[in-house]
């Protein structure tokens, strides 16, 4: 294998395509969840014909669009990045995950860019019930191109139906049984509840900004109330079953990515569950450990004796080469998700006794939790990735062999840095951006500041 | 006709489609500055690319990843081998979409005079680039025997056996997109608009069409210098001339139409103008997906570089499917927003 050093194109390869894909992914995140929140807003808004929803769907709906507008411009450079960087992965599976990127294109990004198109320019020019539908197609297209994007990386978390040709290259034997990869199952669910988390933090976040501040009352209380709602049984669903599942399946398949998550190094029965501490390379020991003992045992085999594998069983050039990395992400993940939940839970409590919009402690919790779900999820990703490693495409082919043969480090160490400036500033737009709708606020006259707007 | 042959045609379609419609919002954008001086006119102009935009772009993304499904080995090489150029274009892209969707939502004069100048710089630089895009591909790249090659910006300007991705013939190809596209986008702007918007657009586009015509008949006339490959095809298959015979008369429907003031019917005429031209280009290079500019057995063609037939057969199917949606609904929200900007109660959401 290469030696990763900070000259071989290969490291500049693998640290482009992690900042572009985190960065991106920062935006579909806040975008699919919100899409799904939205279409509730609007339904309930069009078949209630309550106007009151009307206007909360249509302040998240710029929110959403800001997002959309980041998340189309810094996913493109990541299909072409398959081609640009990593030339020999694209020649290998092309004729698997061509597949579904392509599908993606053609079945979700048609659908949300045209549909958006409509949202935007369109609402004096049709119909409330074509608005709702609009609102439909962009909930049904954002979580498609999830689905499409979850099955590509699911085959290469887990290769199914495919044929490896005498030129190397694997090519697909069934559309289907690409589609049905067993794996997508609860890595779907689990994306997709996690972008739900994602978007009802940041709508119970502003609903608690408003409240605190004492502005916007009524909407503000819709934006919590949804929020909480929607963010009690989405960050529990995250713990159970979606990601609980995640990780018996990676025991199952991947038992070297989950020991080196777990941070757990010799293989022994009634093996502890690390909550804390510093995983030392040189030891190969957890330092200032603070573990349930014998419970990662019970969580795997619902046993307590049940034996194992530790890291140290495995031949070291199959363990994930970012092993501290990956320690940590997962722990960040598993530590924010479960201090997630008894927030979203007290404040459905508290919501319940209604006590919610007074309680100020609860409401700056609320507003202060906004950033927590998008690191949970970029460390969930991490985890996701970082443990494939060695492997691009797991058991099959070594991300070492991946790279674009004639593309020098020069190269994309220069593409490198334009990405880090160019994200800086995008970044630090959108912050501004946003900042600038949610102090603008829900007023009536959102849209166009000179024409009033038609409500209802 | 094979299922590879098929393909070609397919991914030949997604690009040519994309170059029409993406095209003229690029035009849009090579004039925005010039024929769009007050802020009205500017907003006016936005309105009518805004809702449709996004949809154009999507036939890029498309045709990438049907390449990237279809011809896996042609995909690589082209994509690892244009590093440099596809940055540029994805980093346009990238300052495009922002300027678009950005630049009416605050009403401070310095950030809308920001965007604009992003939207138009972006216009021109994208048109030319995608115009030398196909210049290299016609001119041929240097493949090695492995499949892959890596295009430097500039070598010596010449189109012999170690190019850059600049020479002389591909920066004319490019400065012939630049001026094909801003025609089309002031055809568009003639279509969408009136008054003084519209005005300045008929002068641009008078003297464009001239450009055009100059540039057009340089670069057809340095190709057979430039690509032998096009001729031996067109002898192969001497049906396939009728395509630039049939280009060669859209281009004089479009100047009658010109004259007549006809504008739908010279927007019409002039992006079928378009279609027909690169799909005579396409029908030149069949079956090669990339030429090598070395050892002609270098070259990748839909035959030597095609995914699994089971792989194209699959997709034959949902893209049949998938591409009768798109073309059902992306149809219908054109015919939604046809006429002039004016006349539609078109609403910005910032
Ligand atoms: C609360 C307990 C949680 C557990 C036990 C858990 C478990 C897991 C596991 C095992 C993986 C790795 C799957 C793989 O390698 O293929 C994973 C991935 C991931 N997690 Fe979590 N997770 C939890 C909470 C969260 C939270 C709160 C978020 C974000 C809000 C999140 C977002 C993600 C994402 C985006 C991925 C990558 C996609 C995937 O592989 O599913 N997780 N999670």
């Amino acid at each position: 294998m290469e030696p990763v050093t900070t000259n071989s194109a290969l490291f500049y390869d693998r640290l482009q395509f992690a900042v572009t894909a985190t960065f991106h992914y920062l935006f579909p995140q806040l975008t699919m969840g919100l899409a799904a929140l939205i279409l509730y807003l609007k339904s309930r808004a069009y078949w209630c014909r309550d106007t009151h929803h009307e206007e909360a769907a249509h302040f998240w709906t710029k929110i959403f669009a800001l997002s959309f507008a980041f998340g189309v411009v810094t996913g493109i450079p990541l299909e072409f990045q398959f081609g640009m960087n990593w030339a020999k992965f694209s020649r290998f599976a092309g004729g698997v995950i061509g597949q579904t990127l392509a599908m993606e294109g053609l079945f979700a990004f048609f659908l949300e860019s045209t549909f958006l198109g409509i949202l935007l320019y369109g609402r004096k020019m049709f119909s409330p019930f074509v608005l709702w539908l609009t609102t439909l197609m962009l909930f049904v297209g954002s979580w498609l191109s999830g689905y499409f994007i979850i099955a590509t990386n699911a085959w290469m978390q887990h290769p199914v139906a495919y044929v490896v040709d005498p030129d190397g290259s694997v090519h697909v034997t069934s559309l289907w049984g690409l589609l049905t990869n067993p794996w997508i199952v609860w890595q779907y669910a689990h994306t997709m509840t996690a972008a739900v988390v994602t978007g009802s933090f940041v709508m119970a976040a502003v609903g608690a900004y408003y409240l605190l501040s004492g502005i916007h009352y009524e909407a503000a209380t819709t934006f919590l109330r949804t929020g909480v709602v929607a963010g009690a049984i989405a960050t529990s669903l995250m713990l159970f079953p979606t990601g609980h599942h995640a990780a018996l399946q990676v025991f199952e398949h991947q038992p070297v990515k989950g020991a080196a998550f777990e941070g757990h190094f010799y293989t022994e029965a009634g093996a502890d569950l690390v909550l804390m501490g510093q995983p030392n390379m040189d030891t190969l020991t957890i330092d200032n450990p603070l573990v349930l003992p014998k419970m990662l045992s019970f969580i795997i085999h619902k046993h307590f004796g049940a034996e194992i594998k530790g890291l140290t069983d495995f031949p070291r050039a199959e363990w994930p080469d970012t092993m501290p990395l990956l320690y940590y992400t997962y722990h960040v993940m598993v530590g924010l998700g479960t201090i997630f939940i008894p927030v979203m839970v007290t404040a459905l409590v508290w919501m319940l006794r209604g006590r919610l919009f007074q309680a100020r402690w609860l409401l700056w919790t609320l507003m202060l939790m906004a950033p927590f779900p998008y690191i949970a999820t970029t460390a969930g990703w991490l985890t996701a990735e970082l443990g494939r490693q060695p492997w691009l495409v797991y058991g099959l082919f070594r991300t070492a062999e991946g790279n674009s043969p004639l593309v020098g480090s020069g190269n994309v160490l220069f593409t490198l840095m334009g990405y880090l400036g160019l994200y800086l500033l995008l970044g630090l737009l959108f912050l501004f951006l946003f900042f600038e709708i949610v102090s603008r606020g829900p007023a009536v006259t959102g849209g166009l500041r000179s024409s009033s707007e038609p409500t209802g | 006709m094979s299922i590879e042959t098929l393909w070609f045609a397919i991914i030949a379609f997604m690009f040519i489609g994309y170059a029409v419609l993406d095209g003229f919002d690029f035009g849009v954008g090579a004039l925005y500055l010039f024929v769009a001086r007050t802020d009205e006119e500017r907003r006016l102009v936005m309105k009518a690319i805004g809702p449709v935009w996004k949809g154009n772009e999507v036939w890029l993304v498309s045709g990438g990843g049907l390449l990237f499904l279809a011809f896996p080995k042609a995909f690589s090489a082209a994509f690892s081998g244009f590093y440099l150029a596809l940055t540029l274009v994805l980093w346009c892209l990238i300052m495009r979409g922002l300027a678009i969707g950005l630049r009416s939502h605050l009403e401070n004069v310095l950030w809308r005079t920001f965007w604009d100048a992003i939207f138009g710089v972006t216009g021109v630089l994208l048109a030319f680039v995608f115009g030398v895009a196909l210049g290299n591909l016609v001119r041929g790249v240097p493949l090695g025997p492995d499949g892959y090659f890596f295009a430097a910006f500039w070598t010596t300007f010449l189109p012999d056996a170690s190019p850059g991705i600049l020479d002389w013939f591909t920066v004319l190809m490019g400065m012939l997109s630049v001026a094909m596209l801003t025609v089309h986008g002031a055809n568009y702007l003639l279509m969408k608009t009136s008054g003084t918007v519209s005005d300045r657009a008929r002068r641009f586009a008078g003297i464009g069409g001239w450009v055009v015509l100059v540039l057009g008949i340089a670069a057809t006339a340095s190709l057979p210098f430039i690509q032998p490959v096009l001729w031996e095809s067109y002898a192969a298959h001497p049906f396939g001339a009728a395509l630039p015979v049939i280009a060669a008369g859209l281009l004089v429907t479009a100047w009658f139409g010109r004259r007549a003031q006809r504008d739908g019917l010279v927007f019409v005429s002039w992006s079928l103008f378009m279609l027909i031209g690169l799909a005579s280009l396409a029908w030149g290079l069949f079956p090669h997906l990339l030429i090598a500019t070395g050892d002609p057995s270098y070259s990748l063609t839909v035959f030597t570089s095609a995914a699994s037939s089971y792989g194209l057969q699959i997709s034959l199917v949902w893209f049949s499917a998938g591409m009768t949606m798109v073309i059902a609904y992306t149809g219908w929200v054109y015919a939604r927003f046809w006429g002039k900007v004016e006349q539609l109660a078109l609403e910005e959401y910032s």
